[in-house]
């Protein structure tokens, strides 16, 4: 018995602790995530209907040339030339041989097959993880072959939600105020492109000044101000309809009208007895009511996603810097306290930041902010450059940029420019015209 | 009953016998780290800037002033440059220099942490001659001869720590490895918990046979995709590192493994 227990002693005792050995990996590489897109694979009889329908010589090559432009775009991915692609696309889409995407380095890869079926066109797709060796995802879509550029940027976006984690923002619309002509004597059209610039299309004829379109949540309708008589008046229109109404008169100056998140009111900001400030307008009734009521200039108002709180600019504090409120006006808290001017707050979709212009000797600024102030970051500075809107993922802002005029009043031009959160991935986005006052749609497909 | 009592106190013994010698093998003898040792490297050039070489400063001086009289002879000099006042050292730090050159004349051993303190070039005043690279030389097979006793160090420490953990330069290695691999998901929100912690069963050249998410479940829990994304470049990473530069001895205590990617770091800054 004693011998039992000595023996059971014996085997526990702790002569040497193996403890598991920990490594913390706090630091990696921020490079684009290396993909390989393989052309969509496309069978000859498929392709001469394309062909036929759309002008198209190879529409499976094409539509993944919008995903690897997409994917370069968002700065998050490094797309693969494909000249280094060793399978072909049919084989690829079938079952990848991993050793060879391995071996140009791909991280993942998108393949897939485009058909003609029915006259319509089908496409779809599988994202493959080449590490791993395994299928991440695998999607099919049918639709009117017309809208092949749109199944690219859908396609896109899948990619992106399931490789970050979030969703994209590649399905979307950007519209935005056109100008052509000299500075003096400018043609402004309200104008809708896709995000990436393609299917332009002009929404008025420029016989009046049009300024600050906004998407309303559903991405129906657009609100802007238009002028009459010297005076600007609140629009909506119906992007599918062409429908123009008014939807009010308002005394005074009228500034930046906005959609609330449920699209059932717009906010802006307008002169009532000489002080600006800040009302909502429900669009079913048409009833007006003050929100903000202060002897200072309130502007630029624009709702948290959910619509609990409202972010605007006042000059209270004798400088125009940025408050958040209450949805009712109440609780007004000064959040910018940064040295020079802040303007046109607009908070995230994802909640979680405000991004704003800021004027600080002379140059303009884009930077967003924590909704309690904190955490600012300028983004990109420069000459003049206002107006930011975010991406549907608040991932990504749009704004535009001037030029200085030289002295003969030579060399204006105003561009549309993307900058994402790192501030690092700046890039300009192509416009048949000059553009300004941008705003980006809501994703159109879910 | 009475041999309940012996069968007691026998074992009650033996624990206290035990603890008493197995204790001091758990605790870890702290860790000693090799004294810091400061290296200059120094060019030499036509136009030496050193600070502490009165000697090389006065050499170059006169090389100055005879090329000032070279050109005066030529030609009427345009501008007196004025002599800086800390080319010249003052007859303080000569005293103490005379000093230490006494203490190691008295004391030979202790020049060894005079080395690790004061800078190499400081060191070459002990020495009295006016060839530079004779010094540099000199402090070379001098450096070499402290690294081989480093050396000798952080091996006694490594049979120490043979069931600890990795020694620093180990973790080092294998840290940089994946830090290069590591690609990691940049649309990540920023204020969530950014931590995967994986568990690697690895082979004796460093390739993997197994891995594990430790918080498997969080993988496919709503509104946790990024989480999901996250593992999966941690994994990639792994995958992409293989085989891991891992130390070529002490397999058993390596074997087992775990890297916690963590990306909160890179994320928030």
């Amino acid at each position: 018995m004693f011998f039992r227990y000595l023996f059971i002693f014996l085997f526990l005792l702790p002569i040497k602790v193996f403890a598991l050995i920990e490594v913390d990996i706090t630091r990696g590489n921020l490079n684009p995530l290396p993909v390989a897109v393989s052309p969509l694979a496309i069978d000859k009889a498929s392709k001469d209907n394309f062909k036929r329908i759309l002008n198209k010589k190879n529409l499976g090559l094409e539509i993944s040339t919008i995903v690897e432009n997409n994917l370069k775009q968002s700065g998050l991915f490094n797309p693969l030339n494909k000249e280094a692609f060793l399978q072909e696309p049919d084989i690829a889409n079938l079952k990848p041989r991993f050793e060879d995407w391995n071996l140009i380095k791909a991280q993942a890869l998108v393949t897939g097959k485009v058909t003609f079926v029915d006259e319509k066109l089908r496409v779809e797709f599988r994202l493959w993880d080449v590490l791993a060796g395994k299928e991440m995802m695998a999607l099919a879509f049918t639709t009117v072959p017309s809208n092949w550029r749109r199944v690219g940027h859908i396609i896109t976006d899948k990619v992106y939600e399931r490789l970050t984690g979030e969703k994209g923002y590649f399905d979307t619309r950007i519209i935005y105020i056109s100008e052509e002509g000299p500075k003096t004597n400018r043609i402004k059209k309200l104008a809708i492109m896709d995000q990436d610039g393609f299917n332009n299309k002009f929404l008025t004829l420029g016989n009046e000044l049009v300024l600050t379109p906004r998407f309303s949540p559903t991405n129906q309708m657009v609100t802007y101000l238009s002028y009459f008589r010297n005076l600007p008046r609140v629009y909506l229109l119906d992007i599918e309809t062409g429908m123009q109404e008014v939807v009010g008169d308002f005394p005074g100056m009228t500034f930046a009208p906005r959609f609330s998140p449920d699209g059932k009111k717009i906010i802006m900001s307008f002169a009532k007895d000489g002080n600006s400030d800040i009302y909502t307008m429900d669009l079913e009734n048409r009833i007006v009511e003050r929100i903000s009521n202060h002897p200072s200039i309130d502007t630029s108002p624009s709702y948290s996603p959910d619509g609990k709180y409202i972010t605007f600019n006042s000059d209270r504090s004798g400088y125009q810097q940025i408050y958040i409120m209450s949805s009712n006006g109440k609780n007004v808290k000064r959040i910018s306290f940064g040295n020079g001017l802040y303007g046109t707050p607009v908070w995230s979709p994802r909640g979680d930041l405000i991004a704003f212009t800021k004027l600080h000797k002379g140059k303009f600024y884009i930077g967003v902010m924590r909704t309690d102030g904190t955490g600012e970051r300028l983004l990109t500075e420069n000459f003049y450059q206002e107006a930011p809107s975010w991406s549907p993922n608040g991932r990504v802002l749009i704004f535009y940029r001037e030029t200085k005029t030289n002295a003969k009043g030579e060399g204006f031009s105003a561009k549309l420019w993307s900058i994402d959160l790192t501030g690092y991935n700046e890039k300009m986005i192509n416009t048949e015209t000059d553009a300004s006052d941008p705003s980006w749609s809501s994703l159109l497909s879910n | 009953m009475n041999r309940n009592i012996v069968i007691s106190f026998g074992l009650h013994t033996l624990l206290v016998v035990i603890t008493a010698m197995s204790l001091p093998f758990l605790a870890k003898k702290p860790i000693d780290l090799p004294p810091i040792i400061s290296v200059e490297l120094i060019q030499i050039t036509d136009k030496t800037n050193i600070p502490f070489a009165p000697k090389a400063k006065k050499i170059i001086e006169k090389i100055k002033e005879k090329e000032k009289k070279l050109v005066s002879e030529q030609a009427p000099p345009k501008k007196i440059k004025k002599q800086k006042p800390d080319a010249i050292p003052l007859p303080d730090e000569k005293i103490e220099k005379v000093k230490k050159i006494k203490d190691k004349k008295q004391n030979p051993e202790k020049v060894e942490t005079e080395i690790k303190q004061i800078s190499e070039f400081e060191k070459k005043e002990l020495f009295d001659s006016n060839n530079i690279a004779a010094l540099i030389d000199k402090s070379k097979t001098e450096s070499a001869e402290t690294n081989k006793k480093l050396d000798k160090i952080t091996q006694d420490q490594d049979k120490e720590m043979d069931f600890g953990g990795l020694t620093l330069s180990e973790e080092d290695a294998l840290k940089a490895q994946i830090f290069g691999c590591w690609s990691i998901p940049l649309g990540l929100p920023f204020n969530e918990d950014l931590l995967v912690r994986i568990k690697l069963q690895l082979k004796p050249d460093g390739s993997i046979i197994r891995t594990e998410i430790l918080d498997h479940a969080r993988m496919n829990k709503p509104g946790q995709a990024f989480y999901k994304v996250l593992a999966e470049s941690a994994l990639r990473a792994i995958k992409l590192c293989q085989p891991l530069r891992v130390p070529s001895t002490g397999y058993e205590r390596w074997k087992d493994m775990q890297l916690n990617f963590d990306a909160r770091e890179m994320l928030e800054g």
